[in-house]
């Protein structure tokens, strides 16, 4: 057995992860997975995924160096591995292609998805119009209102959004809702998962469908720099960027990996979404992993100016890097996002997604426990364009009317 | 043997067939669902499935979504749950099985709430979205406690899968009788009697069929080729209705299409 942590696939993730989920859905899970584990050592397969990555998503993504911005917090060097530039804005397109790849392959004629910031409902709506699918998206309401912007491109892109009025009324429902669906149309639709969470095999496959942001920059750092990076940083919501670049970092041991949580109003009040930080084990959308529950099981709502990052659990394979102490989790504030968003804007020309700017937040605390001259690695997961309504709500930056 | 199967062998020995009514503790009370399981005792239910309000229900219809959403509004703890099983339990000595998403079991602990069923005097759970692959414990601890354990099969199920998840139900099995989640349907497709006779082709645990049963012929027609009908959406939605009366009305209505 391969003892490396890469290795590790699932069912299981230590103890966690596995597949919780209602018998209808089995067979789909079953079938899924054999796809995926066939085109997974297929050539084929790889070769169509990494052209349509060339030519459609825009692969590979450049690295910059933010120098003025890592400046302002000391003597380090910051660079950022440029997901915002892949077409539709985030990594999210990384996955999505992938899985729409795998639902032709199955022969389904029709893709649902999950949303909360949009990003993943309008690559996934993208790769639907690109491939010629049906596409639904769920989306909380509350995410739909906040939002808005990626609303109107995912029905430009022909997809239905469905707004769920369910529960919080945000991702955890939006989830809710498409398993709903799935267990109905399960024979024509695939349900195309957005993170690293979900029942097996989706937190293997997501996290493989991404691990192309590490690889590439684990390569173009070398090449940058001429070593490793001392730290590698991402945020962490459901956890598929973060794990999309720890992934090629896995076992090297002297790059540390830190993934940053959204705190909301901070960890220490109700209104958090910083699961690791503050979760316990328990079983949500599928899998065993850390979540935010009372003591009766019930799911606890999240809170985070950031639509992406307000859900309440994680994939598993981050309680399992978290449990081992491979990776470090770390809760940062709506006002400490907010307050990094504006300084790379302004600092280097780059609107990050308000997701993003949680681990950009991370620089702060990362320059404290780093010796001086260390480089950190940060996956710029998302542009911000669709964050302008709330940045300038916040910020106070339009008239009022 | 099972005091579950033996009610549903023994209705089936006499041509009578049988009916399992879920509703929700809590909803829209503690002491009015108390009331609601008795009457559905009371009034043709032969064995009772008290289902736990949960955050994320995602078998479930916006019928019962919205009652155990309700029921959690109104406070709804974990503990209410064996209170409410040990009062109806004092009235009626019809069989009582618990409906449960496996995170509010798990969180309470395990042992704790499988002695929790045996000190009320339930006979056993329903999981929904615990597949045996990930049962162990529950089914050590049920075989250790003498509790009866669910588990569903479905028309996708593959046929290892229906005997597998059959033979090591407790009770009986769970068919679902058609691809989609809670709520009542026009008709009932060819699906669930395919799936029924899978099971029996390939296990001698009983089955009873649920999701989508709402009419007295639904139950009729599945109890002719199954061991009972399961109903929950068209109780809940009748004691929305009109209340306690309605929900009577309805036990009585359906428990007609009893042979």
């Amino acid at each position: 057995m391969n003892s490396k942590l890469s290795a590790q696939q699932g069912p299981y993730f230590g103890d966690f992860g596995g597949r919780f989920v209602p018998e209808p859905l089995i067979a789909a899970l079953d079938q899924l997975e054999q796809t995926y584990m066939e085109a997974r050592g297929d050539s084929e397969f790889q070769s169509q995924l990494a052209l349509l990555h060339k030519n459609y998503t825009g692969r590979p993504s450049i690295i910059t160096e933010a120098k003025k911005f890592a400046a302002h917090f000391g003597d380090l060097r910051v660079f950022l591995k440029r997901e915002d530039l892949n077409h539709t804005g985030s990594h999210k397109i990384n996955n999505v292609m992938g899985q729409a790849l795998l639902a032709k392959k199955m022969g389904k004629k029709r893709i649902i998805a999950e949303t909360g910031a949009g990003q993943h409902g309008v690559a996934s709506a993208t790769a639907a119009a690109y491939f010629g699918l049906e596409c639904v998206v769920y989306m909380g309401q509350v995410d739909t209102e906040r939002q808005a912007l990626n609303v109107a491109r995912m029905k430009l892109l022909g997809a239905e959004v469905v707004p769920v009025t369910t529960g919080s009324k945000t991702l955890k429902d939006a989830i809710n809702e498409a398993l709903r669906d799935w267990v109905a149309n399960v024979e024509s639709t695939h349900y195309l998962l957005g993170t690293v969470a979900g029942p097996h095999p989706f937190p293997t496959m997501v996290r493989d469908f991404h691990s192309i942001i590490g690889n590439e920059a684990k390569q173009q750092m070398l090449e940058i720099t001429g070593s490793l990076p001392d730290a590698v940083a991402a945020c962490v919501g459901g956890g598929s960027n973060a794990i999309g670049i720890f992934h090629a970092f896995l076992d090297e041991a002297d790059v540390a990996l830190w993934g940053f949580e959204a705190a909301g109003d901070g960890v220490n009040t109700p209104r958090h979404a910083a699961t690791l930080s503050k979760g316990t084990p328990g079983v949500l959308h599928g899998a065993r992993s850390y979540m935010l529950q009372d003591d009766n099981g019930q799911t606890m709502e999240s809170h985070s100016i950031s639509a992406g990052l307000d859900y309440p659990g994680v994939g598993p394979e981050h309680s399992w890097l978290k449990d081992l102490g491979r990776a470090n989790y770390m809760g940062i504030t709506d006002a400490e996002a907010m307050d990094s968003m504006k300084l790379l804007s302004q600092l280097e020309g780059i609107i990050p997604a308000i997701e993003t700017a949680h681990a950009l937040a991370g620089v702060k605390y990362l320059s404290e426990t780093l010796r001086p001259g260390s480089t950190v690695l940060i996956n710029l997961s998302g542009r911000g364009d669709k964050d302008m309504e709330t940045a300038a709500h916040y910020f106070g930056l339009l008239d009022k009317k | 043997m099972s005091s579950v199967t033996k009610v549903l062998a023994g209705n089936k020995e006499s041509g009578r067939g049988s009916l399992v009514g879920y509703y929700p503790a809590g909803y829209p009370t503690l002491k009015d669902s108390v009331e609601s399981l008795v009457s559905m005792a009371e009034n043709g239910c032969d064995v009772l499935e008290v289902g736990v309000p949960y955050s994320d229900p995602v078998m479930d219809g916006l019928i019962i979504q919205e009652a155990t959403e309700q029921a959690r509004a109104a406070g709804f703890v974990l503990d209410d749950l064996f209170e409410v099983i040990r009062q109806v339990r004092a009235r009626v000595e019809t069989p009582i099985l618990v409906m449960s998403y496996w995170n509010p079991v798990q969180k309470y602990g395990l042992e704790k709430f499988a002695t929790g069923l045996v000190d009320s005097g339930a006979q056993g759970m329903i999981t929904p979205d615990l597949v045996p692959d990930e049962a162990a414990d529950w089914i050590e601890t049920s075989e250790r406690l003498d509790l009866d354990r669910v588990f569903l099969v479905a028309p996708s199920s593959s046929d290892a899968r229906v005997s597998k998840n059959s033979d090591v139900s407790r009770g009986f099995v769970y068919s679902v009788s058609t691809m989609g989640i809670t709520g009542e349907r026009a008709t009932l497709d060819a699906l669930a009697k395919d799936l029924t006779g899978r099971v029996k082709a390939f296990s001698k645990t009983p089955t009873c069929v649920g999701v989508g049963i709402s009419t007295a012929e639904q139950v009729r027609e599945v109890n002719s080729y199954s061991d009972g009908a399961i109903v929950g959406t068209a109780f809940i939605a009748a004691y929305r209705n009109e209340g306690l009366t309605g929900l009577t009305k309805k036990c009585r209505e359906l428990a007609s299409g009893l042979g």
